[in-house]
């Protein structure tokens, strides 16, 4: 499903990045990538999300090269693509309903769709009750949720989810990492980076570990090994 | 689809405006500026306008005719005028008879010039034509189309044109006024520039504040126009409330202004242009502010538009 064939990524100041790096997911997978910072895990979704063209190698997705898709094919890509940020990234000036259906508006949803499916995607994740409040209203948490809401309102192929614990309390984290498992369950590839060990212990899923821009080790039932 | 994409950016658009109040009313009052710039520069452009016409208006020559001319000669010469170009019609005769009544006039309480005009016995005083002339700088060649006329018999009627005695001024005066256009028009397109410079630079620190946010729009799959549009909404919003209030408060500042333009730039008063001329200042600032103010934001947010 998704494949990196010998990519690297070297930057204008000649700092490396990534390098060499394949690997491939299959679909329903779930992949943990763990390193220290600057390890190259978010550079590596980076070039998967097209926000990066690698200096050398191939990004596949099913049988598409990724550094080749046009602009508007690149949106069309991203739809696919559900993303769960460290920092949330919630729009600050849209209430949490706005910020999902928004989402959903950018896939061209028509508004009896995004009615019906908003409310449903936020009982899925717990927060029915908030769904008029601005992002300035809510805890850690609970933002990490609509940010999840708004990356499965679509029904991805792939959640993409950048240290979605990194922000959060361990009891939030937990809530988290149920959450991703539940929809890697329901049938979504999902590609976690964390650096949380607990995290990893505990899902007994395939691990990628990263150093200095190398993949080191890619265990089946993985541990964090650093 | 369409329409659906439209509903929703328009209303995204003034959502964004309303939500971002403290940054929506910094970019009015900046904006206010810029169409407060562009609202004097009409009427300063109008007291020019009426000032330079009103000072053409008073420039103009007089020919005087000798004692004896016929007047059908002066007639004839006169519908000759007229028909000229360069020559701002009715020119105005003066018959002997009207010259020697308003010299009376003017020196009723002169005794003694009235009794020597008495002893003379006949009247000394010729006919005249006032011309006048579409542009003073045309003075020149009507003078030169003088020179060529004479009566029908082939004999000069004409005594003298002031026009040689008055040359200098006229020069003058031609030259001020070319340079006063001159300098107005690159004055104006300096401080309209500058004003939207200003305007422009306002709204793309208002959209800079917005980069994240336009980052995770491009990372949920939105298009560049689906992102643009709102942007694009609220700038013309700003631009159209900044025109409103801009307009309001011209309303008593001419008021307050009226009585002394017309005072000091000869009757001109910029309350009864403003009022007069509304409609017009209404689309000229209303038009710029939607057009300043949504082409900069559109513009503005394309940096963002890289993701």
């Amino acid at each position: 499903m998704i494949h990196f064939d010998k990519v690297s990524k070297i930057y204008l100041d000649n700092s490396v990045a990534l390098e060499d790096i394949s690997f491939s997911i299959e679909p329903k997978e779930f992949v943990s990538i763990v390193g220290h910072s600057g390890a190259g895990k978010t550079t590596l979704l980076k070039m998967f999300l097209a926000e990066e063209k690698p200096s050398a190698g191939k990004v596949f997705y099913e049988s598409t090269d990724i550094a080749t898709l046009k602009r508007d094919q690149i949106n069309n890509f991203r739809r696919k693509i559900g993303v769960v940020f460290q920092d949330f990234r919630l729009l600050p000036h849209k209430n949490v309903y706005e910020n999902i259906a928004f989402a959903m508006e950018a896939a061209g949803r028509t508004d009896e769709e995004i009615e019906a499916d908003v409310p449903h995607v936020l009982d899925l994740v717990d927060l029915g009750k908030k769904i008029w409040n601005f992002p300035n209203e809510l805890s850690g948490g609970e933002k990490q949720r609509v940010s999840i809401a708004r990356a499965i309102v679509n029904q991805p192929e792939v959640i993409i989810a950048d240290e979605p614990t990194g922000n959060l309390d361990p009891l939030n984290t937990y809530d988290i990492v149920q959450i991703l498992k539940k929809i890697n369950d329901l049938g979504t590839t999902v590609i976690l980076t964390t650096h949380n060990k607990g995290v990893i212990d505990s899902l007994k899923k395939r691990v990628l570990t990263m150093e200095n821009g190398r993949i080191i080790r890619d265990d089946k039932e993985g541990k964090y090994v650093i | 689809m369409l329409w659906i994409k439209l509903k929703r950016v328009i209303r995204s658009g003034f959502f964004g405006f309303w939500r971002n109040g403290f940054v929506s009313l910094s970019s009015i009052l900046v904006m206010l500026v810029t169409l407060f710039v562009i609202g004097t520069t009409i009427f300063s452009g109008a007291i020019l306008k009426s000032t330079l016409a009103e000072i053409r208006d008073k420039v103009d020559i007089n020919v005087y005719f000798v004692t004896t001319a016929n007047e059908n000669d002066i007639l004839a010469m006169k519908s000759n005028l007229e028909k000229l170009p360069e020559v701002m019609p009715p020119v105005t005769y003066v018959s002997k008879e009207e010259a020697l009544a308003a010299f009376k006039l003017r020196h009723q309480n002169d005794q003694f010039t009235l009794q020597s005009l008495d002893e003379l016995g006949q009247n000394p005083l010729g006919a005249t034509l006032n011309i006048k002339a579409k542009d003073p700088s045309q003075y020149e060649s009507i003078a030169q189309f003088l020179d060529g006329q004479n009566a029908a018999d082939g004999s000069s009627i004409i005594e003298k044109v002031n026009y040689y005695q008055n040359k200098d001024a006229i020069d003058r005066l031609t030259h001020i006024i070319n340079s006063a256009n001159r300098l107005a028009m690159l004055l104006t397109i300096f401080l309209i520039i500058i004003s939207i410079l200003i305007t422009f630079n306002t709204l793309r620190l208002v959209i800079y504040m917005s980069r994240d946010e336009i980052a995770v729009m491009r990372l949920v799959g939105a298009s560049a126009g689906y992102i643009r549009g709102p942007f694009f909404i609220a700038g013309a919003i700003y631009g159209f409330i900044s025109a409103i209030i801009a307009l309001i408060l011209f309303y008593p500042i001419t008021i307050w202004l009226g009585s002394t333009t017309a005072d000091f730039f000869v009757g001109f008063n910029i309350f009864h242009y403003y009022t007069a001329n509304f409609g017009q200042i209404f689309l000229i600032i209303v038009g710029s502010g939607i057009a300043i103010g949504s082409i900069s934001s559109y513009l503005a947010v394309r940096k963002y538009l890289k993701v």
